[in-house]
């Protein structure tokens, strides 16, 4: 039993199948891939997962709890962090402050009504921002406007911020997405070093072979919204399946 | 100072400095001499000063924290107004349970509005909250009018009966605070000049530093944090385990109980009210008001009020005689033709003023006036770092 089970889960949007019966099963503490043409429902099953969407038929479980029907901020509170495609972070506020939203999400959940308190004198909200900015090196960019930092500061802003949750799982949609070669390997080192220090599983949409091999434990090729093959990476390069449906067209 | 940092403590002892001493600052020329019609310092307009500075800061703490903007805030004036004026027929002329219950009800009100035109953001949720509004001044305009008094408002008669207030047969009540006339003024001459200070004006100053102080607090505090959040992204926030939605009906509230506390301060200065102030006029009067001072930040839109305020009341009431006295030095040919020109900009033509001036400010001043006391702050004190909202209140003392 993973910790995401994904069971006989259908999504149609019109006419369009974009999910047909996709059966999947995320094991925990592992680096699990999703990779697929495009059209093959990825982002539609990684929105399924996060409560954007809901699938017409199956089941979402994380931890033996079901997903389905609850809202984003709840299923972020139960541990599922999401990583976007382009970095979504609080484009208006500083960096210490894009920090400390989280802080206060994790102490004092989904709602609170402090008003009239202030932020300046929560001093432990204060310490955690410190010390996960020390962590990802950004200590030095703290007042700076998030605005106006790099790409690759902002992808990595945004995972600190989901990373001060301590999520139990993380999810990945493309995050390496339109990058140079050089910052997509500073993305997998940080993603690699990430997965060392703590526990956390991972799930990634990845279009980048480089990085799928470079990191998956398993991995799960979807083609017109029904999963094709799950295997170890080793076993997916000379799958004949795969090949007809995906790396025939990518250079490996 | 009250938990605020010495920035913000500076800024709050300022305004208050300012409003205590508005009777001198807004009548800085003497009577009877050419300018004294520039004077703002008489009770009536520095009432106005103050309650629509209250508006406009609760406005400001949903439009410039959240960024949702609405456009039916003047309902909450509204029913803030009419619930005084009730709390007075009914109760006691004592100032205090009508402003209470104005900020309660507005808020009430505030509160199923907000949850309804909350499920739909951007110009849905203008339109929402703009049909609310017109929905409310309609109704009360004609079927709540055993309520509201229709068309001709209400006002207090030698009919009424407050319950704790010992009135004559014939005696129609005036609004006080423990016995004190609202209308009460001490009026101190100093030379050729006129200083009024007014009961009701101070009480209506003591309510908006009040209302600044929290709002400075609301600012300051995580709620406050979450609510620019919710203008950033959204999506951000929601995806970070934060439910936006009681956060933006949280904001909406408190904007319409500061919205019902300047509703009821206006019948406690002046007991009477009319469905007009619900028009929709009003409440995109509190969005220009709001966007003249800087959204967002938290001098601009008292700032924002005084300006209207100011313009709506001073330049509406310069004439062509006025002119052609300012003008009498010239030649009569060029003062007939200065007089033509200037003729559509004063008087009734106050608003194309106001709409050139509004225009100047979004064009170049998108941050609104504070941006321009920051900038001229900037200009002049390079040694010092010019600070963003104190710079500002210093060069625009207009309340």
């Amino acid at each position: 039993m993973g910790i995401l089970e994904i069971k006989n889960v259908s999504k149609n949007f019109g006419g369009l199948k974009a999910l047909s019966d996709v059966n999947l099963s995320v094991q925990e503490n592992t680096v699990h891939a999703i990779i697929g043409p495009n059209g093959a429902g990825k982002s539609t099953l990684l929105n399924c997962l996060v409560g954007k969407l809901i699938p017409d038929t199956g089941s979402v479980t994380f931890q033996g709890q079901s997903l389905l029907g609850r809202r984003p901020h709840e299923i972020n509170q139960m541990g599922v962090s999401r990583v976007f495609q382009t970095p979504e972070i609080f484009t208006d506020l500083s960096v210490f402050e894009n920090i400390m939203i989280p802080c206060f999400a994790h102490r004092d959940g989904a709602f609170q009504m402090n008003a009239l308190a202030s932020v300046r004198k929560q001093s432990d909200i204060h310490e955690q921002a410190e010390a996960i900015l020390e962590d990802v090196g950004m200590l030095d960019k703290r007042h700076m406007h998030a605005a106006s930092m790099s790409r690759g500061d902002k992808r990595r802003l945004e995972m600190a911020m989901c990373l001060v949750q301590e999520p139990k799982l993380l999810l990945l949609d493309e995050p390496t997405a339109g990058m140079a070669r050089a910052d997509t390997n500073n993305t997998i080192d940080l993603l690699k070093e990430i997965k060392e220090k703590r526990d956390i599983t991972m799930a990634i949409i990845e279009h980048d072979m480089h990085v799928v091999f470079s990191m998956a434990e398993r991995i799960t090729v979807l083609a017109q919204g029904t999963p094709l093959v799950e295997e170890t990476p080793e076993n997916i390069k000379g799958h004949p399946k795969v090949r007809e449906a995906y790396l025939g067209e990518a250079q490996v | 100072m009250f938990g605020l940092n010495s920035k913000d403590s500076t800024l709050l002892i300022l305004v208050a400095v300012l409003a205590l001493f508005a009777p001198f600052i807004l009548n800085p020329f003497p009577e009877g001499s050419a300018l004294a019609q520039f004077n703002a310092g008489y009770p009536d307009l520095m009432q106005r000063f103050v309650i629509f500075g209250i508006f406009a800061i609760g406005f400001n703490i949903l439009f410039g924290l959240t960024g949702y903007l609405s456009f039916g805030h003047a309902a909450f004036l509204g029913v803030g107004s009419y619930a005084a004026i009730w709390m007075m027929k009914l109760l006691t002329l004592n100032v205090i349970p009508a402003i209470i219950m104005a900020i309660i009800f507005a808020g009430i009100f505030a509160l199923v509005v907000g949850f309804i035109s909350l499920r739909r953001s951007g110009i849905y949720f203008s339109i929402l909250t703009l049909a609310f509004a017109q929905m409310s001044y309609a109704l009360a305009y004609s079927v709540l009018t055993p309520i509201t008094g229709g068309e001709t408002g209400l006002q207090l008669k030698a009919t009424d009966t407050p319950l704790l207030s010992n009135l004559g047969p014939t005696e129609i009540g005036r609004a006080n605070l423990f016995g004190l006339d609202m209308r009460t003024s001490y009026e101190l001459e100093l030379g050729t000049w006129l200083f009024t200070f007014n009961t009701g004006y101070y009480i209506a100053a003591v309510c908006m530093l009040i209302g600044f102080y929290v709002s400075i607090r609301i600012f300051r505090s995580p709620f406050g944090m979450m609510l620019r959040a919710v203008k950033s992204n959204q999506q951000r926030l929601n995806y970070t385990g934060l439910n936006s939605k009681p956060y933006t009906l949280a904001a909406f509230v408190i904007s319409g109980m500061y919205a019902g506390l300047a509703g009821g301060l206006m019948v406690a200065m002046d007991t009477q009210v009319g469905p007009e102030r619900m028009f929709w006029t009003a409440s995109g009067e509190v969005v220009l008001m709001t966007i003249l001072g800087g959204v967002g930040t938290l001098i601009g839109p008292v700032l924002g009020a005084g300006m209207i305020k100011y313009m709506e009341n001073i330049i509406s009431k310069i004439n062509d005689n006025i002119l052609h006295q300012w003008f009498a030095f010239m030649p009569d040919g060029i003062e007939d033709f200065l007089v033509t020109i200037i003729h559509p900009f004063i008087g009734k033509g106050w608003h194309l003023t106001l709409g050139i001036i509004f225009m100047l400010v979004v064009i170049f001043l998108p941050g609104g006036l504070v941006e321009g006391g920051q900038r001229i702050g900037r200009m002049f004190g390079s040694g010092k770092k010019a600070d963003a909202d104190t710079g500002a209140a210093d060069t625009k003392p207009a309340e």
